[in-house]
């Protein structure tokens, strides 16, 4: 049965499926049990499941990390929350070092289902630390898998998906779509996890994008529908695994890709797209990949990440610019 | 909305920080003792803070608080613990050896440290879980991991070699102090399970700086997780001696996070032997963790790549030689009559036996299949990873394409 909620109780909905149904699933962070979570994702499930399934935890992000590792060693599931995006760093040695490389260690032999939450990217006014977009940072190392969901419905079934997975998954959280609502049907057959989604057919570019900016590539491309052009806009979904195979279809129809993220261009997971999107489609392309993302430099303060983050004239500029070749 | 089972909210587990807030200088109060023996004949040890049952000179000395965890020790497990650190030492020569031969690309001796590893890893208990820093050779080697599997990771063929629940011995974390962290998780998860098995995380004094060690020592605290963490203080880390990581003896850390800390004699591998059955029993009976720092001292190298007269002097080796943990154990043996010649001649021919042994299964030992760098980057798979194999595999097979090999 269907039913609207906003993002973050579509997660939190979905972490009490999970708690539910596998007495081996934990939930474990700062915060997470009496306040339910700084955003309140994890709102209520300590008052249902107990202290001992959601773990609030001292305030050290490698403890945090470090332990799940152990208690996924002893055959839990540990969903952790990292707090903001920012506060990764204290944990990236363990998510690195360890928790993407013990499966290979151990030729197979252990298994390491632990999803690593990370709400993350800007637009909500906050200080610094607390609107980064690093995912590239992981999406880097192999043995990892980055998903991002845009809405309600693929919160709550990527969710699902990231604990039944026996790899560690960063799951990054947009927390400016946490209060956006979308429909959640809990009966439905979700798309496969790592599987790009068309969310707007269009003919003349496609916009590729994940996570808080595939709702201003939908903007975008109603604004350009305005003007008489068509864009088909792909919601990549994962970041690691990407899915070319859609990325590539979809350039193959359209022949124009601009890709859009909050995180810095340099480096980017937009700079990886268009070079394997170049490779695979070259004689279709009548444009080089465009991208749009954040610029080199330390994420500005609240006033002025308006001008830091991509936004509806920024792409549409860089639809102009692919047009015009 | 069905609440948690009640076997995992279940406090099996007595009330956390119990033993361990009052403190005495070993840090053993608040804790039962199953049986108390002296001996008679025993000395008194002279230093409070360390304890020990034998003296380099092989006396056996009498401690109170430690005695009765030894005390149905039989001269027949005496002489298995003495075999024990002899195969061992024996193991870790050749594999020294091995390495200048240019068979392995590196090697992490254990020399000096054979009394703490055997004395520590003997008063665990098969459903224990170890977890181990890249030394514990001598721990390898009670946990009934084969010696030859150790070697693997230091060919260059693998970056584990075992697998960890075959003998519940973690794969060795080169990343220092990392494996504290997944030690407490695991034991958290045993108290969980309520088991009664107990944990036990190796580190050095090097790794006691590491924020990953305190954040253990944190977590273990606040969840009362059955670990125990067993710190060889064997003075160097590569080339930075202990007073470069700490202002107080690395044992009364434990105070500051509210359970016991004990420093042991590490070259006495009973004292090893109780104190560790101590601190694992405490464990088991849910009275949280427990540091162990075994002070002893690193006889040899770092690993092969160090060369540590550039930064310690012979005077200092020379005193500790004086205390080597095998030749304590020998001395105790003789003059207690509970081995003979017989015994020690035994025991050279098996370790040259078992020397032979490691060296051929080393030079033995196969490159692994190339294609094995794409084997279990994932569990469940990656589209990147299967495109990759196969560009490999392509390029592989244009060299058969051109007639080549």
């Amino acid at each position: 049965m269907a039913e609207k909620m906003a993002m973050a109780k579509a997660i939190n909905e979905s972490l009490r499926r999970a708690l539910d149904a596998d007495p081996k699933v934990l939930v474990m962070g700062e915060d997470v049990g009496k306040l339910g979570g700084v955003f309140r994702v994890t709102d209520g499930l300590q008052k249902d499941f107990g202290e001992s399934r959601v773990i609030d935890t001292p305030l050290a992000e490698s403890g945090i990390v470090g332990t799940a590792i152990g208690l996924a060693l002893r055959g839990y599931r540990p969903v952790v929350e990292i707090q903001f995006d920012g506060f990764v760093f204290p944990a990236y040695d363990q998510i690195v070092t360890q928790l993407a490389k013990m499966h290979a260690r151990s030729l197979g032999k252990v298994k390491l289902p632990v999803v690593v939450r990370i709400p993350y990217g800007g637009g909500i006014g906050a200080v610094e630390h607390h609107s980064e977009s690093p995912e590239a940072l992981f999406a880097h190392v192999a043995g990892l898998k980055v998903v991002s969901p845009s809405n309600s419905s693929d919160a709550y079934w990527m969710m699902q998906q990231a604990i039944q997975s026996d790899d560690p998954v960063i799951y990054f959280e947009p927390k400016r779509r946490y209060w956006d609502k979308a429909e959640v049907d809990p009966e439905a057959i979700p798309a496969p996890l790592h599987k790009a989604r068309v969310v707007r057919e269009g003919t003349d570019l496609t916009l590729a994008a994940y996570g808080p900016m595939v709702k201003l590539c939908q903007e975008a491309a109603a604004a350009a529908a305005e003007e008489g052009r068509s864009l088909e806009v792909l919601d990549l979904r994962s970041v690691s695994p990407l899915d070319f195979d859609a990325v590539q279809a979809s350039v193959e129809k359209t022949r124009h890709l601009v890709v859009v993220h909050e995180a810095p261009v340099f480096f980017g997971s937009g700079a990886e797209i268009a070079a394997r999107i170049t490779e695979r489609c070259f004689y279709h392309l009548e444009a080089p990949v465009l991208r749009v993302g954040g610029y080199h430099a330390p994420y500005p303060p609240a006033r002025l990440e308006e001008e830091y983050l991509p936004d509806l004239d920024r792409v549409l500029d860089a639809v102009d610019r692919s047009l015009a070749y | 909305m069905t609440v948690e089972s009640s076997a995992a909210r279940k406090p099996r587990r007595t009330a956390a920080g119990k033993a361990g807030t009052t403190g005495s200088k070993t840090g053993a109060t608040g804790t039962k003792r199953t049986t108390r023996t002296t001996r008679s004949t025993a000395k008194k040890s002279t230093d409070p803070d360390l304890v020990q049952l034998l003296t380099p000179q092989g006396e056996r000395v009498e401690n109170a608080e430690y005695d009765g965890y030894v005390a149905g020790i039989t001269p027949e497990e005496l002489r298995g613990l003495y075999r024990d650190m002899v195969l061992t030492r024996r193991f870790d020569a050749e594999a020294t050896a091995l390495q200048r031969q240019g068979e392995l690309g590196l090697w992490a001796s254990l020399l000096g440290q054979e009394a703490a590893q055997i004395g520590s890893g003997r008063a665990t208990r098969p459903d224990d879980y170890v977890f181990p820093t890249y030394r514990e050779h001598g721990v390898a080697w009670c946990r009934g991991v084969d010696p030859t599997n150790l070697l693997g990771m230091f060919r260059g063929v693998n970056n584990g070699g075992w697998d960890p629940n075959g003998n519940n011995f973690h794969l060795y974390t080169i990343v220092i102090g990392s494996q504290a962290l997944h030690a407490t998780g695991y034991a958290m998860g045993v108290a969980k399970d309520g088991a009664d098995s107990a944990v036990i995380a190796y580190f050095g004094d090097g790794a006691s700086s590491q924020g990953d060690v305190a954040e253990s020592f944190t977590f273990s605290a606040v969840y009362n997780a059955p670990v125990v963490f067993f710190c060889q203080n064997n003075q160097w880390a590569i080339s930075e001696p202990t007073e470069k990581q700490t202002r107080v003896p690395l044992y009364q850390r434990a105070q500051g996070y509210g359970f016991p800390g004990v420093r042991v004699d590490g070259n006495d591998v009973l004292a090893c032997l109780a104190v560790t059955k101590w601190a694992l029993e405490r464990a088991r009976n849910g009275e949280g963790p427990t540091l162990v720092e075994a002070y002893t001292y690193r006889m040899g190298a770092h690993t092969t790549s160090d060369d540590p007269t550039r930064y310690r002097g012979d005077e200092e080796r020379l005193a500790w030689e004086a205390k080597d943990p095998i030749l304590r154990l020998h001395r105790y043996l003789e003059a207690s009559n509970h081995a003979d010649e017989g015994f020690f001649a035994e025991l050279e021919a098996e370790s040259e036996a078992l020397g032979r042994r490691v060296r051929e299964a080393v030079r033995a030992m196969p490159d692994p299949d190339r294609f094995a760098l794409f084997e279990n980057v994932y569990a469940d798979g990656h589209a990147l990873v299967d495109e990759e194999r196969a560009q490999f595999a392509a390029y592989q097979a244009s060299f058969a394409d051109e007639g080549g090999h």
